[in-house]
């Protein structure tokens, strides 16, 4: 009778992320309900990326309330949750500290089972519960990512990536340099919508990889000769994002799988968007996107996947909950899935 | 008449005659997506450089198949028909019992082409034919020339991180075969710096901790 009850109730985690710049806490239910997800995000000054130790501080400060909120606008009591999730990696060191040390507390005080998740895989599930999408060539664009990647014999396998830069430090790199702050992305594209007129940058894929420092280095010393940064913002992403098109075609041929997702912080890119959508026509395969408002950081990409992470029985000691800043996703065996 | 048989990423190739005889006929497609300066560039140079180095890689003693006629303008290439398997399948299909020769040939092809400084820049199971037991090389549109140890190192990393995703359950002793293959040609100094190399390019890459 009890587990009839527990059915209808269903499963909450609550879930915190802390990799890097933002701070969000977030309860999900097992039907896939985002119950709450509250974000403070630490914006850098202008013209400079995210400091670890300045961001860590911000997280520290807004700990409280984001936790506090998240359960208000849940209408949930600490104590009717199953589960507690935290980004245990890959992100910064002292930033993954702070919502490591708040769940641990809270997983202690509440006697709640602790869920490490990895910060990637995160972006990936609750972009496919979001879209609905079963088996699809990943492509994951964010500030501390740049995979492409696929479903296969228990884990996320890498069918390729950056040697270098992420596209998202791409943006933000040449960002800073024109006076933005971190994430710059967004502010990029609506420059690069004023122009059309491609200005040649270096091209560079390593078979399935890709390689952006040399579009970096050139189209900053082009802004510095006094090229137009209209066109300069355009042919960045006219080339770079050509790139991960170019990548994930070959992943999606040499996978033949029937689906592209796009997940990420950068995924929120229209013309991004609009490159995938081609590739995807052109194999016949499906395209889904992330919305909007859950492609950056979020803490229900960690509610989401500490829940079936908690389904499939995974949890972790409290002495033994150390944060990994270098914890690839291709390492994590995903027993919720096959 | 042309058949379409294969849509790949980049070209879709046809199997056709060339007088009289069957051939393949690879077209690298305008992409929609791209800006078409871009576009146009890439496409010509990587014609240009596949049909080049199909005939590179056959004097530095590695197989491909005959280059019949270029079209530089539509981006296209009339060559040999192989009859063969891709290593791909034959690994997906567990034909097991000449996967570690073939590995081991596929580790002295690459080394023959390296020690001709010619580096194949997309080194994946799709691109070597198996015709009885013989292997022959495609896909040379991303070769290039280069005397760095760091561009065959990447080279290698490539074939590995292929094998890691694609077949993980022979990745690690097929890889190892390859090597071994590659140290026949190029010696065990050549194989200690290359893995060297390799590690050093691992590091570098997003999240990487290498013992």
């Amino acid at each position: 009778m009890k587990n009839r009850l527990e059915i209808d109730k269903g499963i909450f985690c609550w879930g915190c992320e802390s990799t890097a710049h933002t701070f969000s806490c977030s309860i999900l239910k097992s039907d896939g309900r985002i119950l709450s997800d509250v974000k403070s995000i630490y914006t850098p000054p202008p013209g400079s990326g995210i400091h670890p130790r300045e961001a860590s501080r911000h997280h520290i400060e807004v700990a409280p309330k984001v936790v506090k909120q998240s359960l208000i606008q849940a209408g949930l009591n600490m104590k009717e949750v199953d589960a507690i999730a935290f980004s245990a990696g890959p992100g910064l060191g002292p930033c993954l500290r702070v919502g490591a040390t708040v769940s641990r507390a809270l997983a202690l005080y509440y006697d709640k089972p602790l869920v490490p998740v990895n910060h990637a895989i995160g972006h990936i599930e609750l972009a496919i519960m979001l879209t609905g999408a079963k088996d699809p060539v990943v492509l994951l664009v964010s500030g501390g990512h740049t995979i492409i990647t696929a479903f296969s014999r228990g884990r996320w396998r890498v069918f390729g990536e950056t040697l270098d830069l992420t596209v998202g430090q791409l943006l933000d790199q040449f960002g800073r340099e024109i006076g933005f702050s971190s994430p710059s992305g967004q502010r990029i594209e609506e420059l690069a919508k004023k122009s059309s007129k491609y200005i040649s940058l270096p091209y560079t894929v390593k078979g399935n990889d890709v390689s952006f420092s040399g579009i970096l280095t050139t189209a900053k010393k082009l802004f510095k000769e006094g090229k137009d940064l209209d066109s300069l913002c355009f042919s960045i992403q006219e080339t770079a994002f050509a790139m991960l098109a170019e990548v994930t075609e070959r992943a999606l041929a040499f996978t033949e799988k029937k689906e592209v997702l796009l997940a990420g912080g950068v995924a929120a890119n229209k013309r991004l968007q609009e490159m995938l959508m081609e590739v995807s026509k052109r194999h016949d395969a499906k395209f889904f996107v992330v919305p909007k408002e859950y492609s950056g950081d979020c803490g229900a990409q960690i509610a989401w996947t500490g829940l079936l992470a908690h389904s499939a029985n995974i949890s972790v000691d409290i002495e033994k909950s150390f944060v990994k800043q270098s914890w690839r996703l291709d390492k994590v065996d995903v027993k919720w899935r096959d | 008449m042309e058949r379409l048989i294969r849509k790949g990423a980049e070209a879709d190739i046809y199997l056709g005659e060339w007088f009289r005889k069957e051939a393949i006929l690879k077209i690298r497609k305008p992409k929609p997506y791209r800006q078409s300066e871009l576009d146009v560039e890439i496409r010509k140079k990587r014609t240009l450089h596949e049909a080049s180095f199909l005939m590179n890689a056959r004097k530095a003693g590695v197989s491909t198949p005959l280059v019949y006629f270029i079209d530089q303008n539509k981006a296209e290439i009339v060559m040999q028909y192989i009859k063969g398997v891709r290593l791909k399948e034959m690994i997906s299909d567990r034909k097991m019992d000449n996967i570690d020769a073939l590995c081991s040939e596929v580790g002295r092809c690459i080394a023959r082409l390296h020690k001709n400084n010619i580096i194949h820049g997309d080194l994946t199971t799709s691109n070597f034919l198996v015709v009885k037991n013989r292997l022959v090389f495609i896909d040379f549109g991303l070769a290039f020339f280069s005397q760095r140890l760091e561009d065959m190192a990447v080279d290698l990393h490539l074939m590995r991180g292929v094998l890691q995703s694609a077949h993980i359950e022979v990745a690690d002793e097929a890889f190892n075969k390859i090597l071994k293959g590659y140290a026949e040609i190029a010696g065990m100094n050549m194989i200690k710096d290359l893995v060297r190399k390799i590690k050093e390019i691992e590091r570098r890459g997003r999240y990487a901790r290498v013992e």
